[in-house]
């Protein structure tokens, strides 16, 4: 199965094509276009289990690697998977069916457009974390934009044409300014190969800066970091619940994971020189928007907002550049990945029954949703970072990164977790709990069966993580060792090659480079 | 140098100089009436002329004013190829409109010979002349809808407009004749090699510039653009933007690369500002249209913007991204003017933008062609447009123009808005009253549906367009 990658990869687009090409009346187009999309996700899911199965998690190097011919001199067709991509593909495939199910009633019109939109978007986010050339990487990373908007702004809320918009070109200028950045690496190394990339190419200190940021402009907006993180609240509140769970789990940690990828390996004095500016971005985003949730009425934007402050603890933790911080980045990652697709999942059940995302409209549901409340109790507490769920490790390690590295950043990033507890358990305690008053409410019905098997498995999801990491860093380890190690390298590189700028004689030059293609050796080499 | 090699070179051009003749006789003869079977015999000659250069051998002709290389080849297919299209689509309007008149196809055969003269000239002489053939005809065919008060006012325009830049074009030629002692492009840059710029010669490029300027509605000369492509039948107006456009680019990389390879820091920081001004009006002029077809003249004047690009770098990879950006240009752009020849509700055409509301409940297949067309212009990817514009960029970054890439990055942001915009309100707003159905006429929708699937899928096979264009841009640059 050399091919595996690819055919996760794009198996969604067959899917899509199907229910393309599928005729009939509206109704019975509706009911192909969900069950084929349901199917194509489900067999998508099992197929990115079997490359996990697959996955040897103790090597860094990339595999179930494929090579292809594309547009030549150096841009080619090249994915690969390695421990930092292999779990979002796997976070990727595995939310999707729950998406389908989750919009199995609520999507009534153009079903068959709403599932191709949906199923496109699973190739281009699959792509993302699979590309290993820096043309496809762009490629799949903006090309998730159009199906995006079409599903925020065909099937979002009454503010739904400012929000598709406001999301689509915030991403867009980002994205244009890391292409050019693409551009430069690509013309001054002539490859386009990520991996290439990483292991060989030096870039002047001086420009490193220039490309760090325009690589920042992109995953900023994307992840999103204080201050570009406006269009996040408007996009989450418009879009339909599964837009929301998949902007949320999957969409934001493409900017994490481009931190992984691009900003530590391949601009490692960059990446050292901005971290306290990353820091203060992050605890930036962890305290103030914190507080912003707090004082928000709409249920799915404090979540969002809780969103941001999520993301804050992978900034912080990836620019930490230590090894706890990092894998604890990714772990939040995929924490964050299942609870907020759970709490939007949450939402999106009561927000079904009753059509309002008002906190206010809603109280006492405890008392005829116990069921639910349970769930929901779970994800809330996990979002909060209770130990015991995945939300306590992927908060937990980023701040012992931060403790290294800065007490001070760890204080301040404490802090959040206490602001994230108070908004979650007020936000709780709002809609689940007192009595049930409201007469629309009398009426409400538990779960359906569909409901809870979208969340059950979630739950145990978060449960499992948070009590039994090790699966995930079994995979994640290795390959974080060696990109720190990357990064070491390329940083001693920089800093012998700036030495070398103000050496005064060949000889003090000589030992110089010495110094440095000994690190890059050893750093290369070492297991 | 005997006249029959002369003539075997230029025999793509007499296909169709002769068969434009000799449908102008068959017309004379026998009256509009034949005009639909003229206009398929044109598009069909364009064809094999299409044929006839694809294959044909590289060769020099009349004494160095005329070349047949690689690059023209390249430019020629292109044109042809939209030439033929357009003929179709203009026989198809004429039939809808019901004003056959068979001066249509002879006309857009005539000028099509004078884009092709164009650029296979290498001589400032060939060059004026293949362009006033081509802008003769095309001037006619602006006010080809003689009862329409709008059609006329466009022809006019943009003869009286036209007149004047080719008067400084000429002037600049003549400057530059006066300084260099020749009209030859290679004898040209030997002279200025060997004695360098001096202050006529820099008058007289600077004039040449602002004539192939207008001919490319690039900015400051873009001001005819919007009107005459309103006025103008939709079918001219697709004519305009795509073969006209092709030609007057063409001709503008060969007659600023091959005479002043040498002259490259006069002329490129007129190419940048030229470039990024008509980027940045296009994208922000185009916001507030209305009209799709004036919206198509900003967004034209937009994209000329981002092919000059590729001119300022001046180097083959320049040269490449140019070739690549015409043709995708070319290609998305007869898909787009397509539908907007089928936006007709009872058999009346229509033309504003919001007529377009809700089009993919009525039209899907109309409406997705439509936007993923509007989106790849927009530059997203997976689409072809990005791909032109990556070769762009890449090549102005790579001759060391950072800054023109930077401001050609925010432009297309702002651009984006207005494609989007189109996209919108073909898939979220409340449907209109539906179109006619079909796509306005015989091979409309074949058309349409081959310049979408371009689109869509350039991405699995770019080398079918960037290895042509690299062998093209070889030829002229090395």
């Amino acid at each position: 199965m050399s091919h595996l990658l690819s055919i996760i990869t794009f198996l969604p687009l067959a899917g899509a094509a199907f229910i393309l090409f599928s005729r009939g009346a509206e109704e019975t187009r509706a009911k192909t276009a969900r069950w084929v999309a349901l199917i194509t996700t489900t067999v998508d899911l099992a197929l990115s289990i079997v490359l996990w199965a697959g996955f040897d998690g103790s090597t860094s190097a990339f595999q179930f690697v494929e090579r292809a011919q594309w547009l030549g001199h150096g841009i080619s067709y090249h994915m690969g998977v390695d421990g930092i991509s292999m779990l979002f593909i796997v976070l990727t495939g595995g939310l999707m069916p729950f998406c389908i199910l989750a919009s199995w009633e609520s999507i009534k019109t153009r079903v068959a457009e709403y599932m191709i939109a949906f199923l496109v978007l699973e190739t281009l986010m699959m792509g993302v974390f699979a590309a290993l050339d820096l043309f496809l990487f762009y490629v799949f990373f903006e090309g998730g934009l159009i199906p995006m908007f079409l599903i925020i702004g065909v099937w979002g809320g009454k503010n739904r044409v400012y929000a598709s918009f406001k999301f689509f070109l915030y991403t867009l200028l980002g994205s244009l300014l890391m292409l050019l950045a693409i551009l430069w690496m690509y013309f001054t190394t002539g490859t386009a190969d990520i991996e290439t990339i990483i292991n060989t190419a030096h870039f002047p200190v001086a420009v490193q800066g220039l490309l760090w940021f325009a690589f920042l402009a992109s995953f900023a907006v994307k992840l999103p970091m204080w201050p570009v993180h406006t269009w996040l609240p408007d996009a989450h509140v418009e879009a339909p619940t599964a837009g929301s769970v998949i902007l949320a789990a999957i969409l934001l940690k493409m900017g994490g994971y481009g931190f992984l990828r691009f900003s530590v390996p391949m601009f490692a004095s960059a990446s050292v020189t901005f971290a306290p500016f990353m820091f203060v971005m992050a605890i930036m985003a962890i305290i103030y928007t914190s507080f912003v949730a707090l004082a928000q009425e709409d249920v799915k934007k404090l979540i969002a907002y809780s969103s941001v402050a999520h993301m804050g603890f992978v900034t912080m933790g990836v620019f930490t550049l230590t090894h706890q911080g990092i894998e604890g980045g990714i772990f939040q990652m995929l924490s964050h990945g299942v609870i907020s697709a759970a709490l939007f999942l949450c939402v999106g059940v009561i927000y079904d029954r009753m059509h309002t995302r008002e906190i206010a409209a809603y109280g006492g549901l405890v008392n005829r949703m116990p069921f639910y409340a349970a769930c929901f109790m779970v994800f809330a507490l996990a979002n909060a970072g209770l130990p015991g769920t995945s939300g306590f490790i992927g908060e937990f390690l980023p701040m012992l990164g931060a403790f290294h590295i800065n007490t001070w950043v760890a204080i301040f990033a404490a802090t959040g977790v206490i602001l994230s507890a108070s908004y979650m358990l007020y936000l709780y305690w709002r809609v689940i709990f007192g009595e049930l008053v409201k007469p629309a409410l009398q009426a409400i019905k538990d779960l359906s069966l569909r409901e809870a098997a979208t969340l059950v498995p979630l739950v145990l999801a978060t449960i499992i993580m948070g009590v039994y990491p090790k699966f995930i860093f079994d995979i994640t380890s290795t390959s974080v060792a060696h990109l720190i190690q990357q990064h070491n390298a390329a940083l001693a590189y920089d800093r012998a090659a700036h030495h070398f700028a103000k050496a005064e004689t060949p000889a003090q030059w000589h030992v110089m480079q010495n110094v440095a293609v000994k690190t890059i050796v050893v750093g290369g080499n070492a297991p | 140098m005997n006249l029959g090699h002369d003539l075997m070179a230029l025999l793509p051009e007499l296909i169709l100089a002769l068969g434009s003749m000799a449908s102008l006789l068959i017309g004379a003869i026998a009256g509009d009436r034949r005009a639909p079977a003229l206009s398929w015999a044109i598009a069909g000659l364009m064809v094999v002329a299409g044929a006839v250069v694809a294959v044909q051998p590289a060769a020099t002709a009349f004494g160095g004013a005329f070349v047949v290389d690689g690059f023209s080849r390249f430019a020629n297919v292109v044109i042809l190829g939209a030439a033929a299209l357009c003929t179709i689509m203009a026989q198809n309007f004429a039939n809808a409109e019901r004003q056959q008149h068979f001066e249509l196809p002879v006309l857009i055969g005539l000028s099509t010979l004078g884009m092709m003269l164009m650029v296979s000239a290498a001589s400032f002489i060939a060059l004026y002349l293949g362009l006033e053939l081509q802008s003769l005809a095309l001037y006619v065919l602006a006010a080809f809808n003689r009862d329409n008060v709008r059609s006329t006012e466009a022809g006019l325009k943009y003869f009286v407009l036209g007149a004047l830049s080719s008067g400084m074009m000429l002037y600049g030629i003549s400057l530059i004749y006066g300084f260099t002692g020749t009209t030859e492009f290679s004898a040209v840059a030997q002279v200025v090699k060997a004695s360098g710029v001096n202050i006529g010669l820099i008058f007289g490029l600077v004039f040449l510039i602002s004539g192939l300027a207008f001919k490319l509605s690039a900015v400051p000369f873009h001001m005819w653009a919007p009107d005459v492509y309103e006025g103008a039948p939709t079918p001219i107006t697709a004519f305009f933007t795509t073969a006209a456009k092709v030609a007057a680019l063409a001709l503008t990389i060969r007659a600023i690369l091959i005479p002043f390879p040498d002259a490259v820091h006069q002329w490129r920081q007129i190419i940048v500002a030229v470039a990024v001004l008509s980027m940045w009006l296009g994208a922000v002029a185009a916001i507030g249209q209305t009209n799709i077809k004036r919206l198509m003249a900003y967004s034209s004047i937009g994209h000329m913007g981002y092919a000059l690009l590729g001119l300022a770098a001046g180097t083959q990879l320049g040269v490449q991204s140019m070739l690549i950006y015409l043709a995708f240009y070319a290609i998305t752009n007869v898909g787009t003017f397509v539908c907007i020849q089928a936006m007709r509700r009872d058999g009346a055409a229509v033309e504003t933008i919001s007529d377009l509301a809700g089009l993919a409940r009525t039209r899907p297949g109309f409406a997705f062609a439509l936007a993923a067309l509007m989106l790849s212009l927009a530059g997203l990817p997976p689409l072809a447009g990005i791909w032109a514009k990556i070769y762009v960029f890449l090549a102005a970054m790579h001759a060391g123009l950072v800054w023109p890439a930077v401001l050609g990055v925010l432009a297309s942001c702002v651009g984006a808005y207005y494609y989007l915009k189109i996209a919108k309100i073909l898939y979220f707003d409340e449907p209109a009253r539906p179109f006619d159905k079909g796509y306005g006429g015989v091979g409309m929708g074949a058309i349409l549906t081959a310049s979408t699937v371009f689109t869509v899928l350039f991405v699995v096979v770019p080398w079918t367009l960037v290895e042509p264009a690299a062998a093209a841009a070889q030829a002229l640059v090395r």
